[in-house]
């Protein structure tokens, strides 16, 4: 028996589908076997059109209002689930789609693989690939309990791609009661105003770590950044010590990029780091520790004092 | 209120993680270190004490060891720490981790559970949210700033454009993000009190737990394609045009 069908959970960000979501649909519908979406959001006929395109052929539409709405998406997910057994349930590594992934885990009593960069369909097999040590080794596990798996699933393991003509039926859910564990509410949404390139969409970025030195001296990242129309990134080490939002941050526990172009300046290149950036198409790293890892990653390595390559640089390209 | 939090002993992250060849388990030495991102929770969870003349209690699962990391984190102020070590738990899966610190935090009682929001050793993501379910209560995640009300707290939810504020009534699962607060460095008097601090070590039966087996199988672990490096100079004062070649070169300028 091999798939018969895929759920792909979706969670709307700024009233359309998550971008991740449509990386899931996109690898799913290559697949044999119905494609269907939890689409947990306000909704739209716009956002569903979108979630057809991708491949959806159904979509469970539950619209949280001001909950947190992770508890009652998992009460009503677990309940479908349960109708219609998927084989499979994709979620991505963003923070909603891990706290249902979570929950409907211990929910259902299934195992939760986290962290995918592939899922191989291969026959009645789901074999899910995850990345270890910074992505120096690859890890094969196979789902040995019954249906449906779950996994979640690294943004950017695979593209976006629209390609599919369908108008999905879409099924709106009532808003289950989930008791206690559904009285989260959201008072307020702060939304940071977006300046300049974002991160995950990015063609070039210029991303700063502790070889900076000091706070202040982020400002060479973001003056090279303007320059370059670049976005601004960040290690895990720097946002911790609070030189920087959380927002910036790449690597394993922030954001995966892979743009045209990875500058690291003052980075070292810790495990945790890298696998956030390694597979950027040309990377660049400016260090002064002719031993730091990150040059064992990069096409081009500039042994040298950020605080005089950058400046040079940025006088260079002034001139041009 | 009553604070449990979560909190793992890791080997520690300067020397380089292995694989056991045969079982792909990480290999734990006996000396363990506090995870790194769990002394976020730990400070989180003495000031919620302190504000509420509460208690802080430290669950964790995993070989005890020499106990190093517990004892790191009692000495930055945690009354007391229930450690669950058992021979059937080696390798065990995220769920199983939630089933067995849900029993051990059931046992305890508990107003606030606080939990990083991975650990920096398995990294899976998904225990906080896991327990929360378990335990039947909200989950308040991801969080960069926590207020406690009357029996309510409230959140900054980190999101992928800036935060939610988020409220829930206690008992509730939180958990923090690094930077959430400022641990606290043990102090001399801290690392003593330390060692006469309570630590109860208990296992599967004692919970109650059953163990089961795994719902997943890893069947091979290989070397990823490498990523050879390029050309490295060293700057006398013109690396910079080489630079710029690299960015002419990939049409960026």
């Amino acid at each position: 028996m091999a798939i018969t069908t895929t759920w792909v959970f979706v969670e709307e960000v700024a009233a359309a589908p998550a971008s991740i979501g449509l990386e899931l649909l996109t690898k799913a519908r290559g697949w044999e076997g119905q494609v269907a979406v939890f689409y947990l959001g306000a909704g739209s006929d716009e956002a569903f059109s979108v979630l057809g395109a991708h491949g959806a052929t159904t979509v469970y539409h539950l619209d949280p209002g001001d909950n947190l709405g992770t508890a009652q998406a998992t009460a009503a997910l677990a309940d479908l689930v349960g109708q219609h057994r998927p084989d499979l349930v994709l979620f991505g590594l963003t923070y909603t789609d891990r706290d249902v992934a979570g929950r409907l885990s211990a929910r259902l009593g299934r195992p939760v693989l986290s962290n995918a960069v592939d899922v191989r369909v291969d026959g009645e097999a789901v074999l899910v690939v995850n990345e270890i040590f910074g992505g120096t080794q690859l890890v094969e596990t196979a789902f040995r309990a019954e249906p449906p798996h779950l996994v979640i699933v690294r943004p950017k393991s695979f593209p976006a791609e629209p390609g599919a003509t369908v108008t999905p039926e879409v099924v709106p859910v009532a808003l289950p009661d989930a008791g206690h564990a559904g009285q989260a509410v959201v008072a307020e949404r702060q939304v940071e105003e977006k300046v300049g390139p974002q991160l995950e969409d990015a063609a070039v970025i210029i991303s700063g770590g502790r070889g900076l030195g000091a706070a202040e001296n982020y400002a060479l990242v973001e003056d090279l950044a303007s320059r370059l129309g670049a976005a601004t990134g960040a290690t895990r080490a720097i946002v911790d010590a609070g030189w920087v939002p959380y927002a910036k941050q790449v690597g394993q526990t922030g954001k995966t990029v892979k743009p045209d172009v990875y500058i690291a300046c003052g980075i070292s290149g810790a495990m945790q780091h890298l696998v956030g950036m390694k597979d950027s198409k040309l990377i660049i790293a400016i260090n002064k520790d002719e031993e730091a890892p990150i040059f064992g990653v990069a096409d081009l390595g500039v042994v040298g004092d950020v605080h005089q390559v950058i400046p040079r640089l940025l006088e260079a390209l002034d001139g041009r | 209120m009553h604070v449990v939090v979560c909190v793992k002993q890791i080997p520690d992250p300067a020397s380089p993680y292995k694989l056991e060849p045969d079982t792909h388990f990480l290999v734990r030495p006996a000396e363990q270190v506090l995870d790194d991102t769990d002394r976020y929770g730990v400070e989180m969870g003495l000031q919620i004490a302190d504000q509420t003349e509460g208690t802080v209690t430290l669950v964790s699962m995993g070989p005890a060891g020499t106990m190093q990391g517990i004892r790191q984190a009692l000495a930055m102020g945690a009354g007391k720490a229930v450690i669950v070590e058992d021979a059937d738990l080696r390798g065990a899966d995220a769920l199983t981790t939630a089933r067995v610190l849900s029993a051990a935090i059931g046992r305890e009682g508990f107003d606030v559970v606080i939990a990083g929001t991975e650990s920096t050793d398995g990294y899976s993501g998904t225990v906080p949210q896991q327990l929360a379910e378990l335990l039947g209560v909200p989950a308040l995640t991801y969080a960069k700033h926590v207020e406690i009300g009357d029996g309510t707290v409230t959140i900054h939810r980190q999101t992928g454009g800036g935060y939610d504020v988020v409220t829930a009534p206690t008992p509730v699962v939180v958990s923090v993000t690094a930077g959430v607060v400022e641990p606290r460095y043990p102090t001399f008097k801290g690392i003593m009190d330390a060692k006469k601090k309570p630590v109860e070590s208990t296992s599967l039966a004692d919970l109650g737990v059953e163990s089961v087996a795994p719902g997943q199988e890893i069947v091979s672990v290989s070397p990823a394609p490498e990523r050879s490096a390029g050309e490295k100079v060293v700057d006398e004062g013109e690396a910079h045009l080489r630079i710029i070649a690299a960015l002419e070169q990939a049409k960026v300028i």
